[in-house]
C-alpha cells in the first residue's frame, strides 16, 4: 500500500509530497483564501447592505406615501366640509334675502291696498254727496213741480241726507 | 492498471511516480510527481473557478452565483460554528473546503480513457495527515494564544463532580490528541476505499468479458458495470461529503480553541 510504505523512514517521495502538498497548499491559501475570498465576500456584502437600503428606502417612501395620502384624505374631508358649510350659508342668505324682499312687497302691496281703499272711500263718499246734491235738486224741483212750494236747499238737502242714511 | 501477466492491480492508482528532474532541498531529494501535478491541477482549476467569480456584478451571472454559493456556504459555517469570530477563520476553512474538493473530484475524472491517470492526492495519508495536522495547530496556537493556560479548562467540561475528574480529564485528553488522526483517516479512508473499489469493479467488468464461459463472465461484467456506476455517484457524493465533513470539523475545533465550549 503505496501510502503507509511512504511513512517507512526510507521513503523517496514522502518528502517531496509533503514539499508540493506544503506549496501548493500554501499558494491556495495566499492567493485564493486570502486574496479572491475577500473581494467575493466584500461584493456579496455591498450586495446585502444595497438589498438592505433598498428595503429601507422602500419601506420609507412607502410610509411617506401612507403619510400623503392620509393628509390628502384629510384635507379633502376639510375642502369638502368647507364646501358644505359655503353652500348652507349661500342657502340660508338666498332665504333670507328672498324673506325681505318678499317682507318689504308685502309691506308695499298692503300699502297699495290701504291707499287704494282709502280712494275707493273717499270716491264713495264725494259720489254719496254728489247723489245727496243730486237728490236734494230732484225733491226741490219735484216738490216745487207738485206743490208750488219753494223748498229751502238746506231743508231739502238735510230731507235727502235723513232718508238716504236711514 | 497496469497489468503484468494479466493481473489488475488496484492499488496501482496510489503509486507516486516521478515527473522530471528533482531538486535538492536539505539534504532530501525533493521531486515533481504525480501527486503534485494533480495537485496542482486542483489548485489551477480552483483558481480558475474562482476567477470565475471574480466579476463582482450587482446582479450576479450563473458563474458568479455559484463561486458565490460556496462562499457564502463556508462563511456561513464558520460564523454558526465560531460565531462572530468565525470570519477570521473563513479564509483558511474555505481554502481547506475547496482544496479537499477540488482533490477529491479531480481523482475522479474519467481521464484514464485518453490515457492519463488522475492521481487522488486526498487518498494519501501523508496529504491528509498534514492538512489534519495544520488545523490542529491552528486549534493549538489560537487555543493558548487566546486563553494561555486557561485552555486546559477544555479538557474539564462544565459541571463535572470532582470526584470524576480523574476518569473524565485523561478521556478528554485523549478524545482532544486523537482529533488529527480521526480527521486525516476519515478522508484517507474514504478516499481510498472507493476508489479501491472502483479499481475492483472496473476489474471485474473486464474480466469477465476474458473469462472463458463467455455467457458467465458477461453477467458478472453487466452486473459490476452497473454497480460501478453506482458507486461512481456514491463517489462524487462522497467527495463532497468528505471535503464537508473536514472543514465542519476544523472549523468546530476552531470553535473550541474560540470559545472554550
Amino acid at each position: 500500500m503505496p501510502q503507509i510504505a511512504q511513512l517507512t523512514a526510507d521513503n523517496w517521495y514522502l518528502a517531496s509530497q509533503l514539499f508540493w502538498l506544503l506549496v501548493i497548499f500554501a499558494s491556495v491559501y495566499v492567493v485564493i483564501g486570502r486574496g479572491m475570498l475577500p473581494k467575493i465576500e466584500a461584493t456579496v456584502d455591498a450586495r446585502d447592505r444595497k438589498v438592505a437600503g433598498d428595503l429601507a428606502a422602500a419601506k420609507s417612501a412607502h410610509a411617506a406615501a401612507d403619510a400623503l395620502e392620509e393628509s390628502y384624505r384629510q384635507k379633502n374631508d376639510a375642502a369638502r366640509a368647507d364646501a358644505q358649510r359655503v353652500v348652507t350659508e349661500a342657502k340660508d342668505a338666498a332665504a333670507r334675502d328672498a324673506e325681505k324682499r318678499l317682507a318689504v312687497i308685502d309691506a308695499e302691496l298692503a300699502q297699495k291696498l290701504a291707499s287704494a281703499e282709502q280712494e275707493i272711500s273717499a270716491a264713495r263718499t264725494s259720489a254719496m254727496a254728489e247723489v245727496e246734491s243730486v237728490a236734494a235738486e230732484a225733491a226741490t224741483d219735484l216738490v216745487a213741480k207738485l206743490s208750488g212750494v219753494t223748498v229751502e236747499q238746506a231743508d231739502a238737502q238735510q230731507a235727502v241726507k235723513a232718508v238716504i242714511r236711514g | 492498471m497496469a497489468a503484468e501477466s494479466g493481473k489488475i492491480d488496484p492499488m496501482h492508482q496510489f503509486e507516486v511516480a516521478p515527473i522530471g528532474s528533482g531538486f535538492d532541498l536539505g539534504g532530501q531529494e525533493i521531486m515533481f510527481t504525480n501527486s503534485a501535478l494533480w495537485m496542482a491541477v486542483a489548485a489551477i482549476l480552483l483558481a480558475v473557478f474562482m476567477i470565475g467569480g471574480m466579476k463582482r456584478q450587482l446582479v450576479p451571472g450563473r458563474w458568479q452565483a455559484a463561486v458565490e454559493g460556496f462562499t457564502n456556504f463556508i462563511a456561513g459555517m464558520t460564523t454558526q460554528s465560531i460565531g462572530s469570530e468565525g470570519r477570521k477563520y473563513t479564509p483558511y476553512v474555505f481554502s481547506l473546503f475547496m482544496f479537499i474538493l477540488f482533490c477529491n473530484l479531480v481523482g475522479m475524472l474519467p481521464l484514464g480513457v485518453f490515457g492519463l491517470h488522475p492521481f487522488t492526492a486526498t487518498s494519501h495519508l501523508a496529504v491528509t495527515g498534514v492538512l489534519a495536522l495544520l488545523s490542529f495547530s491552528i486549534v493549538l496556537i489560537v487555543g493558548f494564544w487566546k486563553h494561555g493556560l486557561h485552555f486546559f479548562s477544555l479538557f474539564v467540561p462544565q459541571g463535572t463532580p470532582k470526584v470524576m475528574l480523574p476518569l473524565i480529564v485523561p478521556i478528554e485528553f485523549f478524545s482532544f490528541m486523537i482529533r488529527p488522526f480521526s480527521l486525516a483517516l476519515r478522508l484517507f479512508v474514504a478516499m481510498t476505499a472507493g476508489h479501491l473499489l472502483l479499481k475492483v469493479l472496473s476489474s471485474f467488468v473486464i474480466s469477465g468479458f476474458n473469462a472463458d464461459t463467455l455467457w458467465l463472465g458477461s453477467i458478472v461484467s453487466v452486473l459490476s458495470f452497473t454497480l460501478m456506476i453506482g458507486i461512481t455517484a456514491l463517489e462524487l457524493l462522497v467527495a463532497g461529503i468528505q471535503a464537508y465533513v473536514f472543514a465542519l470539523l476544523t472549523s468546530l475545533y476552531i470553535n473550541d480553541a474560540v470559545n472554550l465550549h
